[in-house]
């Protein structure tokens, strides 16, 4: 009886709460709030402890660094909480202006204080920070990071008054602010921080909505796990008159084809991604709204160079001149990847080396001079890979390419995504599936990683030749000179070639026409001050 | 009863104490470690991350700490996965949307389900009983995965009042609990018919009719009530099964409930969720089944007696 009472009220509730016959973007339009899709619920909000991409969309939307990506132009910086910087002859000592208006949300003033403390907090020895390679840049900051030297006051930043910073690095680097957009340089508010713990106790509730507060354009309105964050405008932020966004919501959308049908039905303004088989509806029925743009990031199969038969180049380049790249772009990937000649993808002023070209007939060669004429007497690998759908039918292209091409067979190991990384880390595989994206634009943030030592190398390769042209090209100053040295290294790494380069990444994606300001950037480090929402005709 | 009661719960606990602690064991013993990701954490570090998250403790260690955690203080521990939130704070943000989820998914298959069963044993073998029963077999059929995108396909594209996917406003319920519930009612419908026919063949029916009772009379009186027992007993394991097992469905239909947190966890081995979601859906089931006994009981006055 009292379900049949209750049911009216329910209907009731129903109709009032979905009368509105204006989709959810045409709402959020209204509203000023750009609403996207941020694939999955980020591990949390504090940049010094997270390291995907999906945290640093919202992070970019939070806090800003002392240069600020420029909406249109890649490597081009524009001022952030700095509003000048300079550098001495060498570029090894870096002197940056702060914002004299730069305020944190709460009112606070950000100083050349709060950048020494996040610089000495990120590389503290016992905060668990996956990316404290990224300040090692900074002179002392490497040892300090490894216990080596416990004085913190030993790291190359320091506050000359409150609104100057001075950073001396280990090396020559002409494109300091470049590195300065990456969100591990970014300050955090030392007040906060130390409300809620220690300079180094990790996993604190500063970051929780309430707590939190940021010096970029936005600041944290609310957060619901699996449902929502909001940011909304800082109204403190020093340059608050160029922000138009009143919002933005990113909604961890994990299933990409519920993503697309959000797109399709206007609940979205942009999607994170797009699954390959709906790229051609997309290019059909919306072309406006597709965007498939170059990204910087590589896609590559590691080889364990301590297992046999991968332990002879020749067998490794076997592999790698084995695969069709182009065939897998346009049957498989369909989404205007580029074949991987080398592992840098192709940006600025860098050349890199062309050494990887489909070639079957040189590979059969390669493998007879390497003892296995015809594939005869060839091991069975196991080729390692994630959990997910695409990852399989990429696998499957490579088993079916070695296999007509070289007449070897390759076991596909798909793994959940912690053992398959582990499995990694341990060196526990023979070949292994992978992708690396680049964290600023330059090609040693594809490079370093294959130096001895490096946590993300992995295939047991190493080579004195290689580190020293990194280590030559490290104390270049000359750009133009620096470049060629690296792409002289890259050479000696894919002449050796411990990983097969497979692809260069591009990103597909909808993004709605009267989204405006969003310009293809090879790092995808979209400002998002710059966004505007304008009205206009096209629907999907 | 007091009897019967005092066993069920003890079983309960017995079975979740085994579980929980065969959780702890299990996913320990995958490869992996809870902390790893596509940038490497440096080796020196690895130790502070154990260290904070207090698992740099033996296994029976952190077994008897987690324990004692859970038992005192009603605290499971913080979130490895998700940092800086506790357990206990992803399963109360969670578990209202499951729950809420699961009872209108409920309330649609009983809905749908019931009436089909009994308007099909009333007309055995005519087109009404083919038709649900085909009906039937294809909710029963048809995974969730391939109905929620022909929902969002179908119905929420074309209309205005529903959306895709999402947890805005109140309609949105709507089509996630018709997709979890179709596979309910479809179970119902055929345990409802199958019970209705066996008792609609008994002699005190037969008596009823001689009397000259209606049909809907005897239906209400005497014919629903046993006839409904099969149901009820699955009932209880459908009503658990519903609430935990909508990852599929929490995940086309973004639905922010605890399904996902459920498989997430188990990927990124986020031991304390894993454990404390084990824990509490045993309860849960445990509970369901605990219910239906008590259910039954209420129900079958021969049961009740023989108790």
């Amino acid at each position: 009886m009292r379900i049949a009472k209750a049911l009216p009220t329910l209907l009731f509730a129903l109709l009032i709460g979905s009368c509105d016959n204006r989709s959810s973007v045409e709402q959020a339009n209204e509203e000023g709030i750009f609403v996207v899709g941020n694939s999955n619920e980020p591990k949390g909000l504090d940049p010094h402890l997270v390291s995907g991409v999906l945290e640093s969309n919202i992070i970019g939307a939070l806090f800003e660094g002392l240069a600020v990506q420029d909406p249109i132009k890649d490597g081009d910086a524009l001022p952030g909480a700095a509003t000048s910087w300079s550098a001495n002859e060498d570029f090894t000592v870096w002197t940056f202006k702060l914002q004299p208006e730069g305020k944190w949300s709460d009112g606070v003033p950000v100083t050349a204080h709060d950048f020494v403390f996040s610089y000495q907090r990120l590389l503290h020895p016992e905060l668990p920070a996956k990316y404290s390679e990224m300040l090692y840049f900074i002179k002392g900051a490497e040892d300090y990071n490894k216990g080596k030297n416990p004085d913190p006051n030993s790291i190359g930043a320091r506050a000359i008054d409150d609104h100057t910073l001075e950073i001396t690095l280990r090396g020559p680097i002409p494109f300091l602010p470049e590195i300065t957009k990456h969100y591990t340089w970014y300050p955090v508010p030392r007040h906060k921080v130390l409300e809620f713990g220690e300079i180094a106790t990790p996993f604190t509730d500063w970051t929780d909505p309430g707590n939190m507060v940021s010096n970029g354009p936005f600041q944290l309105k609310s957060w619901r796990l699996t449902h929502h964050i909001e940011v909304e405008r800082n109204p403190y932020y020093w340059d608050a008159k160029t922000v138009s966004l009143n919002g933005i919501r990113f909604l961890p959308i994990g299933n990409p084809y519920t993503e697309s049908r959000m797109f399709l039905d206007g609940q979205l303004h942009m999607t994170y991604t797009l699954p390959p088989e709906m790229i051609p509806y997309a290019q059909e029925h919306i072309p406006n709204m597709l965007r498939q743009e170059a990204y910087v990031g590589v896609r590559f199969i590691r080889c364990n160079t301590l297992r046999k038969p991968l332990d002879s180049p020749l067998v490794r380049r076997a592999l790698a001149i084995a695969i069709d790249q182009a065939s897998l772009i346009d049957n498989v990937l369909q989404g205007g990847q580029l074949p991987a000649t080398g592992i840098t993808p192709p940006f600025g002023d860098y050349k890199p080396p062309a050494v990887v070209t489909y070639n079957p007939e040189e590979a059969r060669q390669l493998l007879a001079k390497a003892g296995f004429p015809d594939g005869k007497g060839f091991p069975e690998l196991k080729l390692l890979t994630n959990d997910k759908d695409s990852a399989r039918r990429n696998a499957e292209a490579f088993q079916a390419m070695w296999k007509d091409n070289l007449n070897i067979n390759v076991r596909i190991e798909q793994r959940e995504w912690t053992t398959y990384l582990e499995l990694q880390y341990t060196s526990d595989y023979d070949l292994a599936d992978n992708g690396w994206i680049g964290d600023y634009l330059d090609p040693t943030t594809f490079l370093e990683m294959w130096s001895e030592g490096n946590g993300n190398n992995n295939t047991n390769w190493s080579s004195k030749e290689y580190e020293a042209k990194l280590h030559l090209a490290e104390n270049t100053a000359d750009p133009a000179e620096r470049l060629r040295i690296l792409a002289e290294g890259e050479s000696i790494l894919l002449k050796d070639i411990p990983v097969i380069p497979i692809f260069w990444y591009t990103t597909n994606y909808l993004l709605r026409p009267e989204v405006k300001g969003w310009s293809p950037l090879l790092l995808n480090n979209h400002p998002l001050k710059f966004v505007r929402l304008e009205a206009t005709a096209e629907q999907p | 009863m007091l009897r019967i009661v005092f066993h069920r719960l003890l079983q309960t606990i017995v079975v979740v104490f085994v579980l929980v602690s065969f959780t702890f064991v299990a996913v320990r013993l995958v490869p992996g470690n809870p902390f790893v990701s596509d940038k490497a954490l440096p080796e020196h570090l690895q130790e502070s991350v154990y260290k904070s998250f207090g698992l740099n403790g033996t296994w029976g260690e952190q077994y008897v700490i987690w324990w004692r955690n859970v038992l005192t203080k009603g605290d499971f521990g913080p979130s490895t996965s998700l940092f800086g939130r506790s357990v206990n704070e992803i399963i109360t943000q969670s578990f209202p949307t499951s729950l809420l989820l699961g009872l209108v998914a409920m309330t649609i298959a009983l809905l749908i389900g019931i009436p089909s069963g009994v308007l099909a044993a009333l007309r055995k073998n005519s087109m009404i009983d083919y038709g649900s029963m085909i009906f039937a077999m294809a909710g029963i059929c048809i995974p969730g995965f391939v109905l929620g995108p022909l929902l969002q396909l179908w119905v929420a594209r074309h209309s205005n009042f529903f959306n895709v996917a999402g947890w805005e406003s109140p309609a949105d319920i709507l089509l996630p609990a018709i997709t979890l519930g179709v596979g309910v009612a479809a179970y119902v419908a055929r345990l409802t018919r199958g019970g209705m026919l066996d008792i609609l063949s008994q002699d005190f029916i037969r008596t009823a009719r001689a009397k000259g009772v209606p049909t809907f009379t005897i239906l209400r009186r005497h014919a629903l009530r046993p006839a409904l027992l099969p149901t009820v007993t699955f009932l209880g394991p459908a009503f658990a099964a519903i609430i935990t097992g909508s990852f599929v469905v929490e995940t086309i239909f973004m639905v922010p409930g605890m399904g996902q947190h459920f498989v997430t966890a188990v990927t990124s081995q986020d031991y304390f969720l894993l454990q404390a979601i084990v824990l509490f859906y045993g309860l849960l089931i445990g509970g369901a089944n605990f219910l239906v006994d008590v259910a039954q009981a209420a129900m079958n006055p021969r049961l009740r007696d023989a108790n």
